[in-house]
């Protein structure tokens, strides 16, 4: 006989309470951490109800994510980054939550930002609600722009082009208007869907890369490198990046909302006054300026043998008093804009700008190769902006490489087609 | 002679079976199994959906040519190997020859702390090594500063991180040569020695004449064991660059991980790993075939 290795804990849950269930929480990083503290309420709340949470690193959260579900040992809730969602629908790891949330009395999707929320809806189904958002803006020397002439932050892409050279004609070699990691896939695709692209074209089946939209942004995203106004650097190559702001070497750098913390607690007292935010600049204006929907949200596995508890675990942490809680305490932005009417979120000047920018976020493709594409073109592009590769070479090969990883997704589409046509065509 | 010959037999098939069955359960047959998901399209929409699983004949070989990556990943792999491995059996060489002279003193001690990298955890000795090479706080461009040598960037700058990573890779295996080529002097009969000095080798003629010949099925060896372990390049990269910078420290093994573990596209992982054994399978072959005919 086989006797499970938890035997002796089976028993002692057993003894304690008969209807006990035990729900495990798989959180990722800072996030992991943080929500342990808030377990204890729901528990309360709950009694016979227990959480087990665990927490991931983020380094190796979707590998752990997948092999977990191989491997038949998915937690009962888990916090997924949202970009993950498509690729967890494929697999059939989630529970839609489209009945659940029709019935809550806590979770409103009209709260919710618009392009968050998208990010969870696959074929027209829900699978995860927003817990915290991400998205990137810029954050900029006050200081050193007004030297360089501009009172406020660049709202335009013309308007930002002029205050790069105005600045770089101040700062000589050593100094660079802006900081835009090479080994980041997120500034480049920002642009590109500023521009008009929608990255993978034809219900996401092939990519758009050799597309004028796509070349239009990118042809931006190089030039600041080709112009020296952005250094040819990834983001572990530089030292300290905190302190190379405070000393002046980039004015602007392009990053998210964890940041706002790490600037209060890295820049010296007297420089706090000297650094903003804003939202993106866009290519037509304020307008056209979108950023990326990121974030993560909480799912319900459909391995999940305690879902109705599991869905109680997910309702408690979307409460609007727990987003507020949940930001206290990791600096993570609430989802839902209730939550931001929190008197230490709403006195935050730094934090408005991700509110506004918030409200014009658009979802990467919904498709489960994403995060592979996603590698590649930060790939490609560092071979054009650091390789020595043309443009339009590292481009075409971009597009061929992609295509080639949706060649798969194209015959599954295609398949699914000829399945739903032939009962109607055979029905005779 | 007959009956006792067979109840030999018998009795070491006997002793063989466990471990017959151990290496056929887990060995040959996830080998197999791996050569069968190579032919096929097994990834993230299969796991889910097994009917989704297709036999794709070639295809993943031939998406494989097609992709430059895997054309990087091997440039990174045979760079690594035709460097670092043949580095890694002369430094090896050479910490032997000065343990094992006479007049090296303590030579337990040296023996020891020349090996001790080689039993180490290869990710603590991966995430050391990585403060050793840091441009700002690194001991090593301290020591470059301290001679008037501009700092390098050794895991940032994609001219420096393989150098910086062979250069951990010899230092890590070495000792375990140096150890087998210590066991292989120690065989060289003395007389050989004294007969050389009495035709009047000097210490060079010696180490060419008499040393290097004895040691020949050592380096045979040596030299196998060694290409094996460096064409399967994994730790240092993974834990130092992540493949990077520009993917100038992707090896085969890393890329194969990635395209298995991280995008759990199996077939085509499965694909890569082939490649890799038949590289491996040739590079052995060759030397076994180089070694059959220098003593032939």
């Amino acid at each position: 006989m086989r006797v499970p290795p938890a035997w002796p804990l089976v028993l002692l849950a057993a003894c304690h309470s008969s209807t006990a269930v035990t729900l495990d929480f798989w959180g990722l990083g800072r996030e992991g951490e943080v929500v342990a503290q808030l377990v204890p309420e729901f528990e309360r709340e709950n009694p016979g109800v227990r959480v087990r949470v665990q927490q991931i690193p983020w380094t190796a959260a979707h590998e752990k994510l997948l092999t977990a579900y191989v491997g038949r040992s998915t937690p009962d809730v888990a916090q997924l980054g949202n970009t993950w969602v498509p690729e967890f629908v494929a697999l059939g790891a989630l529970l839609p939550l489209d009945s659940a949330i029709a019935r809550s009395r806590v979770v409103h999707p009209a709260d919710y930002f618009t392009g968050i929320w998208a990010t969870n809806v696959v074929d027209r189904a829900v699978y995860g609600v927003p817990w915290y958002v991400d998205t990137r803006i810029l954050f900029y020397r006050r200081d050193l722009l007004a030297q360089a002439g501009f009172a406020a932050p660049p709202r335009s892409w013309a308007e930002w082009l002029r205050a790069m050279a105005a600045l770089k004609a101040r700062d000589g070699p050593h100094r660079w208007p802006i900081y835009v990691p090479t080994n980041e896939w997120q500034p480049i695709v920002t642009l590109a869907l500023q521009a008009g692209s929608p990255i993978l074209k034809d219900t996401a089946q092939y990519g758009a890369f050799t597309d004028p939209p796509f070349r239009r942004a990118f042809d931006f995203y190089a030039d600041l490198y080709t112009r020296g106004y952005a250094p040819r650097v990834g983001i572990t190559e530089v030292g300290n990046i905190y302190q190379e702001f405070a000393r002046g070497t980039y004015a602007m750098w392009i990053t998210g909302p964890w940041n706002i913390g790490e600037f209060r607690r890295r820049l010296p007292p007297n420089q706090q006054k000297i650094w903003a935010t804003a939202p993106m600049p866009g290519p037509e204006g304020a307008a056209s300026g979108v950023g990326l929907a990121g974030g993560s949200s909480l799912v319900v596995y459909r391995a999940s043998r305690h879902q109705a508890e599991a869905w109680k675990l997910v309702e408690y942490l979307s409460r609007v008093d727990l987003e507020e809680r949940f930001y206290r305490l990791s600096g993570d932005l609430p989802a839902r804009r209730d939550a931001w009417r929190d008197p230490v979120l709403a006195a935050d000047a730094a934090a408005r700008a991700f509110y506004e920018q918030l409200e014009r976020v658009v979802p990467t493709p919904p498709v489960p190769e994403w995060e592979l594409i996603a590698t590649r073109i930060f790939d490609y592009g560092e071979q054009a902006i650091r390789g020595g590769v043309p443009r339009d070479t590292a481009l075409a090969r971009l597009e061929r490489e992609v295509n080639q990883i949706l060649a798969r997704r194209r015959w599954l589409l295609a398949r699914n087609a000829a399945r739903a046509a032939a009962p109607a065509g055979g029905g005779r | 002679m007959m009956p006792g010959g067979r109840t030999q037999a018998r009795a070491a098939w006997l002793f063989l079976t466990p471990a017959l069955i151990f290496i056929g359960v887990f060995f040959f047959l996830p080998v197999i199994a791996g050569l069968a998901l190579s032919l096929t399209n097994f990834d993230i929409y299969a796991i889910g959906h097994p009917e989704n699983v297709q036999f794709a004949g070639l295809a993943n070989y031939r998406a494989m040519v097609h992709t430059d990556l895997f054309w990087t990943a091997l440039e990174n792999t045979l760079y690594f190997a035709f460097v670092g491995a043949p580095l890694s059996v002369l430094v090896a060489l050479g910490a032997a020859l000065l343990v094992n002279s006479r007049l090296t003193r303590w030579p337990a001690f040296f023996r020891t702390a020349y090996f001790a990298p080689f039993v180490t955890t290869l990710v603590a000795v991966a995430v050391v090594w990585k403060y050793l090479y840091h441009p700002r706080y690194g001991l090593l461009d301290a020591g470059l500063a301290a001679l008037g040598v501009h700092p390098v960037d050794w895991l940032g700058d994609p001219r420096w991180a393989m150098p910086a990573i062979i250069l951990v890779a010899v230092w890590r295996s070495f000792g375990y040569n140096m150890l087998i080529f210590i066991a292989g002097l120690q065989r060289i009969p003395a007389e050989l020695y004294e007969a050389a000095e009495l035709d009047g080798a000097g210490s060079w003629a010696r180490l060419r004449h008499v040393t290097l010949p004895q040691l020949a099925p050592t380096f045979l060896f040596v030299g196998v064991i060694t290409a094996i372990g460096f064409f399967q390049l994994f730790a240092e990269p993974y834990v130092m660059t992540g493949g990077g910078p520009l993917k100038s420290t992707l090896s085969m093994v890393l890329y194969m991980y990635e395209e298995g573990f991280r995008w759990w596209r199996l077939g085509s992982a499965a694909a890569i790993a082939f490649s890799l054994f038949v590289l491996v399978l040739a590079i052995t072959l060759i030397q076994l075939r180089l070694e059959r005919e220098r003593t032939s």
